[in-house]
């Protein structure tokens, strides 16, 4: 086996070195293949880090939170936030479940599992509502956001929801999450 | 497995799990039917029959009255039998040496496969059938590459149709200078192609607590592998320029789920691949058509499709699928997350759950080993639930981050027998017990630590012949 390794890492190696060799004599510094993206090509994507970078302007509240809740999510998600497993629609549970993370059942929903508000922002935005992905209003989803952190006890109910607060908005489990510690060193030979 | 106590699931994590006991149930049902229909065992052992399907065609070109039996046989199927998916219907000559085939390109110049091949993909219960995921059939893979068309998946939002001559790849942030890059645009680039397994992090989710499902494909048909082609990351790396201080790359897809991962930098310039070719031609639409991310030995759902957009930035962009998704809840309460690789993992394939040997005899008992760390270093086979153990055969050499099927010569005496197998890589990681992994993370799956299991499988091989899925 240890044999049959170097012959294949010598022959991996030798392959590699053949077309870096025929590049050499005739590679320009770049290709130049594409063309350059302009900044209003790609003003149309989006993706929202923690400190909030990317949030654009508008903002919401839970009261006007909740009409767009009835409208476009509680289908989906239940009208206590509770979920629907119901067949064809399946909508996560978005409120409860604190203290369970250690449990044998744990439920992890957004008050209790989700770290970042900002996600919230960034993944509603996206792909909510199921039936019709990335159709709210920034106003719409700061102000749904709003709602469901607000029913979820991590905001007030007269807080308002912008590029400015949300990033400041403490998570239950902001500090839950740990790196990979894998490989597990007790499972080496 | 006496040790672990037994969960009180929530009432929607027991739901699902009935639900994904009926489904697998309901495939099999469907399967025992079709095999019934067609007097043939293929999928289980064959048992020795005179109405079995490869007797009964080698009779029919032997012998006229087998061969009349044949065509009334093969004349009543065509009235109420289609032809499996992926295959179309033809009626089976008497003698096909005594009259023409089909002519040429007749089937429009592409090809399919025997409508005798009935292995398919079965979906996973969710609830929505638009994130939801399907299974490779394992137990029916020939080889080491996975068929195109049975290749697992694992979708967010449905698969879109893409049309490459529109399809753009945005790469932008923390480079020199921001630019898009059409299906054409890409293709240009020198190419790479590489042999990779992909594999879900969710493969055997069921199997933490009990063994639940009574399939390979059921307990590990997250797993396939194809041929890659494209370009590497690096290539378009140096194209664009990288500023310093970027460490993370955010891939986005063009799904209804605009699916969004953060990669280390550094894994993507290391092997990661824009790959636009699978196994000889182009990507599968269910595989991400045009384009997609290929990062090998890294947690599926990472290999972003429908690839459209790269960002270069100094830190992971926090995004729903790597926080209150594909973070992997221990029993503390912690989660582990960006838990990227795929550990090292076989699976005895032949014989697997819900096969029936017929008799103490001279079995090849074969399977599939893989590691995202690097290639496997040897596969050891045990019928003792891993009392003793003893070198498989590998039956090719094996690729980096590739499976490799292994091989392994058992004559069954007929008594009960428990078989597995364990994978050592290339780094010295040894494919733990099911013990092994719950004494490190602790047990609250499934729903809370569900995802990479990579514990040695055990299927019991009874004094009847019949193999069942056990914790052993």
């Amino acid at each position: 086996m240890f044999t049959r390794d170097a012959c294949m890492g010598a022959a991996c190696l030798s392959l590699a070195l053949l077309p870096l060799g025929a590049f050499a004599q005739a590679q320009a510094e770049r290709y130049g293949f594409g063309t350059p993206a302009t900044q209003d090509e790609l003003s149309r994507f989006f993706s929202i880090p923690p400190d909030g970078r990317g949030l654009p302007p508008g903002s919401g509240t839970a009261a006007k939170g909740a009409k767009v809740y009835t409208e476009s999510c509680a289908a989906c998600h239940g009208d206590q936030l509770q979920g629907n497993p119901q067949k064809g629609i399946g909508g996560d549970r978005l409120i409860g479940g604190r203290g369970t993370l250690a449990t044998k059942t744990p439920i992890k929903t957004v008050e209790s599992y989700w770290p970042y508000a900002t996600t919230l922002f960034d993944y509603v935005k996206r792909a909510m509502p199921f039936s019709a992905p990335g159709s709210l209003s920034n106003d719409d989803v700061y102000s749904v956001i709003a709602y469901i952190l607000s029913q979820a006890k991590i905001i007030q109910p007269t807080d308002t929801m912008s590029a400015a607060t949300l990033p400041k908005v403490a998570m239950p489990n902001r500090d839950g999450f740990e790196p990979d510690p894998r490989p597990e060193i007790q499972l080496y030979r | 497995m006496s040790s672990i106590p037994t969960p009180k699931f929530e009432d929607e994590a027991r739901r699902l799990s009935d639900e994904m006991i009926a489904a697998e149930a309901r495939h099999l049902a469907q399967r025992r039917a079709q095999e019934q229909e067609c007097q043939c065992t293929e999928g289980m052992f064959p048992t020795p029959a005179p109405t079995d399907r490869r007797t009964f065609l080698f009779a029919a070109g032997s012998t006229v009255g087998a061969a009349a039996g044949a065509v009334l046989g093969s004349v009543a199927r065509a009235a109420d039998q289609k032809a499996p998916p992926g295959a179309q219907y033809f009626q089976v000559a008497a003698d096909a040496t005594k009259e023409q085939g089909r002519p040429v390109a007749g089937d429009g110049g592409y090809g399919s496969r025997s409508q005798f091949e009935t292995e398919a993909r079965w979906r996973f219960p969710t609830a929505n059938e638009y994130s939801s995921w399907s299974m490779t059939p394992l137990d029916k893979m020939i080889g080491n590459l996975t068929a195109s068309g049975l290749h697992f998946e694992r979708h967010h939002g449905g698969i879109p149709t893409i049309d490459p001559s529109t399809h753009m790849l945005f790469v932008h942030g923390m480079v020199g200078a921001p630019r898009k890059f059409s299906m054409a645009d890409l293709k240009r680039f020198p190419s790479v192609t590489r042999k990779h397994f992909i594999e879900c992090s969710g493969n055997g989710l069921t199997e933490w607590v009990k063994p639940t499902l009574k399939t390979v494909q059921g307990t590990h048909g997250l797993l396939s592998t194809s041929e890659w082609t494209g370009v590497q990351f690096a290539a378009i790396a140096r194209e664009v320029g990288l500023k310093e201080g970027g460490t993370w790359v955010l891939a986005e897809g063009s799904d209804a789920a605009v699916m969004t991962r953060s990669i280390p930098l550094e894994k993507m310039l290391k092997d990661a691949i824009l790959a636009y070719g699978q196994n000889g031609e182009a990507i599968r639409p269910e595989q991400g058509y045009p384009l997609r991310l290929i990062l090998p030995g890294y947690e599926g759902n990472t290999h972003i499709k429908w690839l459209r957009r790269l960002e270069l930035s100094d830190k992971p962009f926090m995004t729903r699928e790597e926080t209150s998704k594909y973070t992997d809840l221990l029993a503390n309460g912690r989660a582990r997350q960006f838990t990227f690789e795929m550990e090292a993992k076989s699976v005895i394939t032949f014989p697997s759950g819900d096969m029936k040997l017929p008799g103490a005899a001279f079995y090849s008992i074969t399977g599939l080993a893989w590691s995202g760390r690097g290639r496997v270093q040897s596969v050891d086979v045990s019928t003792d639930a891993g009392k003793t153990w003893h070198p498989a055969h590998l039956e090719s050499l094996p690729d980096p981050i590739c499976t490799v099927r292994f091989s392994f010569p058992w004559t069954w005496d007929g008594t009960p027998a428990v078989l597995q197998s364990r994978c050592t890589d290339e780094t010295g990681y040894v494919q733990p017990t099911l013990a092994q992994l719950i004494a490190i993370r602790g047990a609250n799956g499934p729903f809370g630590s569900i995802y990479h299991l990579n514990a040695i499988q055990s299927w019991a091989v009874d004094a009847d012949g019949s193999v069942t899925n056990v914790h052993a």
